[in-house]
């Protein structure tokens, strides 16, 4: 039947669509589609309107109509008083310090990969790759609980070994400290991506030239000769592409994880900006201010996007838009 | 002559295998770990006493679980929600896909646009939470299907899929007299499965393991997930105790529920749906990153 159609009708196979749209068609596709592009409209480019609030003192008992209107004030109070300022910069050094370090172990997922591709064993491979990605599927609430379970301080298995092993004296409270929460979090971060991270620059490592590692075998070149003058190379644009998408999400990164893990001890320092704009805005109920404060944020995400979109067009001569 | 035998493990193969099966295990124990405090003897697991092995087996504590107020519930609201929201965002997905495949669309260019452009901003959470507000999705099951319907990055994916499949097969349908909808029923929707199985797979993991919709929509206790109702019990610990030692007094202290044990064996219960889903469809996560990958 379709071998038929198409030397009956031998443009039929060339051209990608159908020829004669009737006018009738035209319409009624349109009419199918419009109840989800409503949707989008709704969920997506209706909350924009909401930007509105950031103008007003508004309060949800008078609604927008009766609240009074009080120009730019939410975002020079953000700057000029200084009890808001500091709050500000505070969210910021923390959004930027743990994203921070969330790019420098960007590098981690590669170093996995390639040395992933170096055992030979093809079970032991595989398991190591199906273990490891598993924990990018579970949700943050639960790895609080795992964290909340091995490192409790009663109960916890890794203050009960550290204490058997005389290493400790004391068991150490992981969740409920201010130690060093920065390095905390992009450590739970990795454990959960590693796995996932590595999949694509594994994909990336098989897609190599083989012939460039015979060639460089002649050579002479080792082991590590190889990965570092072959296999890095090969993996620079997979990894620029993935760091670049990152840049543009930078700001945005990681709510439910700080959410869960946050507590009246280590609060100042993991609120990040997302968790912040919550805090006061869902849990206080300051939307105006809150809403001043999403807004900037919002800009900085879309000047973030413009900017990985201008260097991946300077160096892949290709936008990532 | 005597042949020098080949080096069956170098130094480095030792390290390389090693690093690797230690950073496995650390993926894997604390799963093991919770599971088996769940089912071990509950006075030592209340203890802390165990660590590497079960002791004392018994699986009172999940005959028991549903009698934890609220589990039950949220049980039947995660799954409603995964199946209901998996097959209508994908159902969607795959017919949006198809619709912008068609050229003779009205308007097929901008109101692609239109949709791909709500990939790249966001109003913010505020914004956003007093729009969902007004359009009553507060405390509404509804909140949890609604939002989630249309996702852009499925629809560039199906769209691309249909693309790369035959076109004579839609167009010989259509001579006979086939409507889009049933070509789309008919001819596409059997073409696409790889990808629709692929994309319910990550829809459903994304809707059983979704937190903060939860968070930020829902007051009602008739409607909280199971994700949010554990995240409630790690941090309410007292409260639970209280509870549990009133519904089970006169039980031997080996079966007795502790808030450890509850709060175990609920997440036991939360991640349980994942782990047994995983092994059998691991290659549908390989092959969705891959796709992602070929657009990203």
């Amino acid at each position: 039947m379709q071998a038929d159609s198409a030397t009956l009708h031998p443009t039929a196979a060339k051209s990608k669509r159908l020829r004669k749209p009737t006018k009738h068609g035209r319409y009624q596709l349109f009419f199918m589609a419009s109840p989800f592009l409503i949707l989008a409209f709704l969920f997506s480019y209706l909350p924009l309107y909401g930007w509105i609030y950031a103008f007003y003192d508004y309060r949800p008992a008078l609604g927008i109509a009766h609240s009074p209107y009080v120009g730019f004030k939410w975002f020079t109070t953000m700057v000029s008083n200084e009890v808001q300022r500091a709050e500000v910069v505070r969210v910021l050094r923390n959004t930027f310090g743990m994203n921070l370090l969330g790019l420098m172990t960007s590098v981690v997922p590669v170093i996995f990969a390639i040395f992933l591709v170096e055992i030979k064993s093809t079970w032991y491979k595989k398991m190591v790759q199906i273990l490891t990605t598993l924990p990018n599927f579970v949700s943050w609430v639960l790895v609080y609980s795992f964290v909340f379970m091995m490192f409790s301080t009663q109960t916890g298995f890794v203050n009960g070994v550290l204490m058997d092993l005389g290493w400790i004296s004391e068991p150490i409270n992981f969740l409920a400290s201010d130690s060093h929460i920065w390095i905390k979090m992009t450590l739970l971060g990795l454990w959960k991506g590693l796995g996932w991270g590595a999949i694509l620059y594994i994909a990336a490592i098989a897609g190599i030239d083989q012939e460039l590692y015979e060639a460089a075998r002649v050579d002479g070149a080792g082991r590590f000769r190889l990965m570092w003058h072959v296999t890095v190379p090969g993996l620079m644009p997979t990894y620029f592409v993935l760091l670049l998408l990152s840049i543009a999400g930078f700001i945005s990164a990681g709510f439910e994880q700080f959410y869960v893990f946050q507590n009246a001890v280590n609060a100042h320092d993991i609120e990040v900006l997302d968790l912040y704009v919550y805090n006061i805005g869902i849990a206080n109920s300051s939307f105006s201010y809150s809403t001043a404060v999403s807004i900037l944020k919002s800009l900085v995400s879309v000047f973030l996007l413009f900017i990985a979109n201008r260097l991946s067009k300077m160096v892949r001569g290709e936008s990532i838009i | 002559m005597a042949m020098r035998a080949k080096k069956r493990f170098s130094l480095f193969s030792i390290v390389n295998y090693s690093l690797f099966g230690l950073f496995t295990l650390l993926c894997v124990f604390p799963f093991y770990y919770l599971f088996i405090n769940t089912i071990s003897n509950n006075d030592l697991s209340s203890r802390g006493l165990i660590w590497f092995y079960p002791e004392g087996i018994h699986f009172q504590n999940y005959l028991r679980a549903f009698s934890v107020p609220g589990l039950k519930t949220a049980a039947f609201v995660s799954v409603s929600r995964t199946v209901i929201g998996t097959f209508l965002t994908v159902a969607v997905s795959a017919f949006l896909g198809y619709v912008f495949t068609r050229n003779e669309m009205w308007g097929r260019r901008f109101w692609y646009r239109f949709l791909i452009l709500t990939m790249y901003f966001n109003a913010g959470i505020i914004p956003w939470f007093i729009t969902m507000k007004n359009l009553g999705l507060m405390n509404s099951f509804l909140a949890y299907i609604i939002p989630g319907i249309v996702v852009p990055f499925n629809v560039v994916l199906v769209k691309t899929f249909i693309e790369s499949t035959p076109i004579a097969l839609q167009e010989s349908a259509q001579i006979d007299g086939a409507g889009y909808f049933t070509i789309f029923y008919k001819i596409v929707v059997p073409l696409i499965t790889p990808i629709l199985a692929t994309l319910s797979i990550f829809t459903a993991v994304g809707q059983w393991n979704s937190f903060t919709d939860t968070l930020f929509l829902i007051n009602d206790s008739k409607l909280f997930t199971l994700q949010f109702i554990l995240y409630r019990y790690l941090n309410e610990a007292n409260a639970l105790a209280d509870m549990m030692k009133n519904s089970s007094t006169g039980i031997d202290i080996s079966l007795m529920p502790t808030p450890m044990t509850i709060q175990t064996t609920v997440t036991m219960i939360v991640v349980a749906p994942i782990l047994l889903v995983y092994p059998f469809f691991q290659r549908f996560f390989v092959k969705g990153i891959m796709i992602g990958a070929v657009k990203g």
